[in-house]
């Protein structure tokens, strides 16, 4: 092998290089010189608003869909492409997730510079609320998610920012584009909340019903500072005048807009909970989560609330304390959360799915094929993943199915969508053509095994730090796992391993946004080294599994 | 809250639920809401009733989840399922007059001095395998409380434990809701410091006493706000702004008009004297002090205020402020009028509260019937509810406990617990129940740690295997109610 005559550093910057190319933004942009019709003809089409067609043609033009059927007419411009052997579906829709935000926060009022809040001393001071950003304004087309996702067949997002009880709003996404707004299909469609208490015994709320009582609050508030401004518009002479709240103004504005709520509920308690605040509250709730929808579907489909399911299903934890044994309840959970979608669908709830923790795009399809081996009928599933979605925003008028007049987001596979070797061949998104290309593999079988528990050390302007990465290595050298440290942790992906070589990415919060961190380096046996590279900085790290005796200690205990 | 648990008391009646699953759980969650209860004949048995003392070879008979009638020789209609209770006691259902348990996420809302905002009620989590195991002991009504980390801390609920109900169902109907107050050492966090860390106000008795104050003028003037708001507007006022509504003083106003109970934990006498004056100068009623471990100080003005008294039989020394307790406490505060109850404050307590009932017939010589009281209509009495449980009366609630012993006893083991008139526990379905939940479990684990190989194993080329779509036979869906606890069946 030559390379291994190049020093090791200009190794790495090679393979990281190449890596950026194959997995990065220009990879497979839309094609030069743009043109702006295109017809599939002689294609199985699943318009999903209607039975598939075989042998149909599809127009898209101008970035709608032109026309579609078995006798359509091709225009003279169009760029024709054969469709034997190909099925178009609509572009696939991730009904909630930060993919294609991925810029640093940047709320332009107060409080805006301060790295830490100061503690919350009750409702008044808006705790984990930031209601006012908006996806629409932090779309990031730099964020490499944005490509993974759209070659997973994911024309579009909904995508809402992350963190606290009042996150921020969501908006609709279509990933492709060449500027940020490009992007955006619609904003203000959801309200997200979160009942994640924040606080601890230092910071209001600190607990569960603490976050309730405070989201109940907000409600209550912004309902009342609408109602105030209205009596003090007409009557300011002689009125004290209401105060502003840009918590509740911004949520008032959002509810105007007719922006849904998303209200977490996965558990069945969860979910129960949700259904009662969503009728108390009186906002056009959706429930997130779903994943005990297998218990008390038809409660859901009586109370007429759409559910989001999210796509991770539960799983052991990853290096789990042996001594503590799941209960048959938790044990159950693992086993039936993916009968949740068909029991929805039986039911009659309308639902969607949602990547949720998923963090390799690759692997969102699988999870749905789980859902359709436990009895979701395939055509259900693709519906949760298209038209099921855009009802569930209020964009079906303009997307989540193939008809003349809506936005062109397709996705052409050279099989069904959801077996394993179907691969997708081409997307397009507001009528552009994206072509996917097989990601450049390291091309050599890995040498030895990477899988098991690594603590890494590294030396950042803060001084020296510790991080354990928890990884899985598959026989063809794809890494999985989690990296955690006292800066949080986050899931691999765009993890490979080719002869001693390896390169993973995790995302992590740096100064509120999320960033690509890219591991690479060598390992052999229980030792690895290489380096970190993250907001522009590089720091060199060394790794090492933790002696064999304990983690054979831990094995034994099982 | 205590930080200690004892661990003394684990009886065999506690062992009957330590495997938590539930066979009940799986039927009751059957329950239709509005299904007709069952008619139940128990026969033969020592009845218990609390209000008109024992029966001897009585038998109690429940229709539509009430008691329908007492005595001897009673004809079990056609349709009645008859519980054989020869040998056996029965008694009113066990009320815990101050218990943690069902709480989804963290006890307390620590973060501010008065958490009145925050609500067990939105939290009640009918999953909790403490549920099954109060069943277990015997218990049938808890009054589940916030924790005592603030001067007011959040609003309070009483509960039925109709396991596998959901959460909307566990309220007791038309109990009236309440709220927790805490003195002491908790609310200013004495024994919960941090060094370096800021320190939560009140750090002092003096200021427990001062934040109440400030608490209640805050809620008169909220009131007031309010009542004139609302007296304009009803004089044809146009373009009024209402004042906003407030969560956290909601329920302080409900306190002042008589329509929540306090529930205000406390050991000392000084703290307690504290309270009952600032109540009295606010107007307001406190219905039960929690702990109130030196309540034999001043019993007198605790009966002389209408308050009642909810406390341990024998626990105190966890911290410098119960180190004057007692065990003659329960049985002192009785005999100077108060109404007294044991509570448990602790899940695991809350299995043998008959026992720790009877503590207090060694320790103060009280009758045995004084002492059953204490954990059936004394604490009914204390959370309003005694015209519906709390002794075996024709008319109240068919919440009764069948025991193989008397209750008193030390030998005693919960058999059958029902509420509504419906067997919520029974011990030897629970015991037969067993072996199936435990093999379910073990085809579970095994199923469910197989799934990953074939996927690595197959890479690419494969489609993965797929497990979770073969139905065998026994893995139907079940409602997955039961659930075993933390190191549970092995």
């Amino acid at each position: 092998m030559r390379w291994r005559s190049v020093p090791q550093r200009l190794w790495l910057t090679v393979f990281v290089g190449a890596w950026l190319i194959c997995m990065g933004v220009p990879a497979t942009h839309a094609q030069g010189g743009e043109p702006l019709t295109f017809a599939i003809r002689g294609a199985k089409v699943v318009p999903v608003s209607a039975p598939p067609m075989e042998n149909a043609t599809v127009v898209v033009s101008r970035g709608l869909i032109a026309e579609v059927g078995n006798d359509v007419k091709v225009p003279p411009d169009a760029w024709v492409i054969d469709g034997k052997g190909l099925i178009v579906y609509p572009g696939l829709i991730d009904g909630f997730t930060d993919v294609g935000i991925s810029a640093p926060a940047q709320p332009g009022g107060e409080g805006a510079q301060k790295q830490q809040p100061p503690p919350s001393h009750g409702p008044e001071d808006r705790p984990a609320s930031t209601p006012w950003r908006n996806a629409a304004d932090e779309v990031n087309p730099a964020d490499a998610r944005v490509e993974t996702w759209r070659m997973a067949g994911f024309t579009t997002v909904v995508a809402a920012p992350k963190g606290g009880m009042f996150p921020g709003q969501a908006a609709i996404f279509d990933l492709g584009g060449e500027r940020a707004g490009d992007f955006i299909v619609k904003s203000a469609v959801a309200i997200p909340v979160s009942l994640q208490a924040p606080g601890g015994f230092r910071n209001y709320p600190g607990s569960l019903m603490g976050a309730i009582a405070y989201v109940r609050q907000v409600w209550l508030d912004t309902n009342w500072d609408t109602q105030a401004d209205a009596i003090y518009a007409k009557n300011p002479k002689g009125t004290t005048r209401p105060k502003y709240d840009r918590t509740d103004a911004a949520l008032a504005e959002a509810l105007d807009k007719h922006a849904v709520v998303l209200i977490p509920g996965n558990t069945s308690l969860q979910i129960r909970r949700a259904l009662r605040l969503e009728e108390e509250w009186k906002l056009s709730g959706v429930i997130y989560g779903g994943q005990m929808g297998y218990e008390l579907a038809p409660e859901i489909a009586a109370k007429k609330v759409p559910v989001l399911l999210d796509l991770k299903w539960p799983e052991a934890p990853k290096d789990a304390d042996p001594e503590i044994t799941p209960t048959l309840r938790e044990l159950r959970f693992r086993d039936r959360a993916p009968s949740s979608a068909s029991a929805l669908e039986k039911a009659g709830v309308k639902f969607a799915f949602y990547s949720g923790g998923i963090t390799e795009p690759k692997d969102i399809l699988p999870a749905v094929k789980k859902a359709i081996d436990a009895g979701l009928a395939p055509d259900a599933a693709l519906r949760a993943l298209t038209l099921s979605p855009a009802e569930i925003f209020g964009v079906s008028e303009t997307m989540g199915s193939i008809e003349k007049g809506k936005i062109a987001n397709l996705v052409v596979t050279d099989g069904d969508l959801f077996e394993k070797k179907t691969k997708v061949k081409m997307v397009f998104v507001d009528g552009r053509k994206y072509e996917v290309r097989e990601v450049l593999r390291p091309s050599e079988p890995p040498k030895g095994d990477m899988t098991g528990k690594w603590n890494l050390k590294f030396t950042t302007q803060q001084g020296e730090e510790e991080a354990t990465a928890d990884l899985v290595m598959e026989s063809d050298g794809t890494l999985t796992g989690t990296v955690s440290s006292n800066r949080g942790s986050g899931s691999v992906f765009n993890g490979w391993v080719s002869g001693e070589k390896f390169t993973f990415t995790i995302n992590l919060e740096i100064e509120g946004g999320t960033n690509d961190v890219v591991f690479t380096g060598t390992f052999e046996g229980s030792s690895m080294k290489g380096s970190i590279q993250a907001m522009g900085y590089t720091f060199d790290f060394t790794g090492s599994k933790p002696p064999a005796a304990m983690a054979a200690l831990a094995g034994g205990a099982q | 809250m205590k930080i200690t648990a004892k661990t003394c008391w684990l009886l065999a009646g506690v062992c009957a639920a330590s495997l938590s699953v539930s066979p009940a759980k799986e039927k009751s969650a059957g329950f239709a809401a509005d299904a007709p209860s069952p008619v139940i004949l128990i026969r033969n048995a020592t009845i218990l009733t609390v209000s008109h003392g024992t029966i001897d070879k009585g038998d109690v008979l429940i229709r539509n989840g009430k008691i329908a009638a007492i005595g001897g020789n009673l004809k079990a209609p056609d349709d009645a399922q008859v519980i054989d209770g020869t040998g056996q006691f029965v008694s009113p259902g066990i009320i815990d007059c101050h218990s943690h348990i069902a709480i989804d996420g963290n006890v307390n809302e620590g973060s501010v001095s008065v958490s009145s905002m925050v609500n067990i009620a939105d939290v009640i989590d009918s999953d909790d395998i403490s549920i099954y195991r109060d069943l277990a002991g015997g218990v049938t009504t808890a009054n589940i409380l916030h924790g005592s980390a603030n001067p007011i801390g959040g609003q309070t609920i009483v509960i039925k434990l109709r396991w596998g109900q959901p959460a909307s169902r566990l309220p007791f109907e038309g109990a009236l809701p309440g709220i927790k107050f805490a003195l002491g050492e908790n609310p200013k966090r004495s024994n919960f410091r941090v060094p370096g860390a800021q320190e939560r106000y009140p750090a002092t008795r003096m200021g427990v006493e001062e934040t109440i104050r400030a608490a209640f003028t805050e809620a008169r003037d909220y009131k007031k706000a309010w009542d004139e708001y609302n007296k304009r507007l009803a004089a044809g006022e146009k373009n009024l702004i209402p004042p906003r509504r407030d969560l956290k003083l909601d329920p302080l106003v409900e306190v002042l008009e008589g329509k929540r109970y306090v529930h205000a934990h406390c050991y000392r006498e000084d703290e307690i004297l504290m309270l009952l004056r600032v109540a009295k100068e606010f107007g307001f009623h406190v219905q039960t002090l929690q702990h109130v471990l030196e309540g034999y100080k001043v019993a007198d003005e605790i009966a002389a205020a209408g308050t009642g008294a909810s406390t341990f039989s024998d626990w105190w020394a966890y911290k410098v402020e119960a180190y004057d307790a007692i065990p003659y406490n329960a049985a002192l505060m009785t005999q100077r009028g108060v109404i007294v109850s044991i509570n448990s404050d602790d899940a695991a307590e809350a299995t043998h509260l008959n026992q720790e009932a009877a503590k207090s017939m060694l320790y103060g010589r009280m009758s045995h019937d004084e002492a059953l009281k204490m954990v059936t209509i004394n604490p009914a009495i204390q959370l309003g509810i005694d015209k519906r449980v709390g002794s075996i009366d024709v008319g109240k609630d068919a919440d009764l406990v069948i025991y193989n012993h008397d209750p008193l006893s030390a030998y005693a083991v919960v058999q059958k617990t029902l509420i509504d008139g419906r067997v919520y526990f029974d011990r030897e379905k629970d015991i037969a129940s067993r072996p199936a939940l435990e093999k379910e479990k073990k085809e579970l684990e095994e199923k469910l740690a197989k799934k990953p190989e074939p996927e690595k194993k197959a890479g690419e080329k494969k489609p993965e295997e797929k497990k979770t779509g073969e139905k065998k036979p026994e893995d139907k869906p079940k409602p997955p109610q039961a659930q075993l606890g933390q190191g549970g069946a092995q």
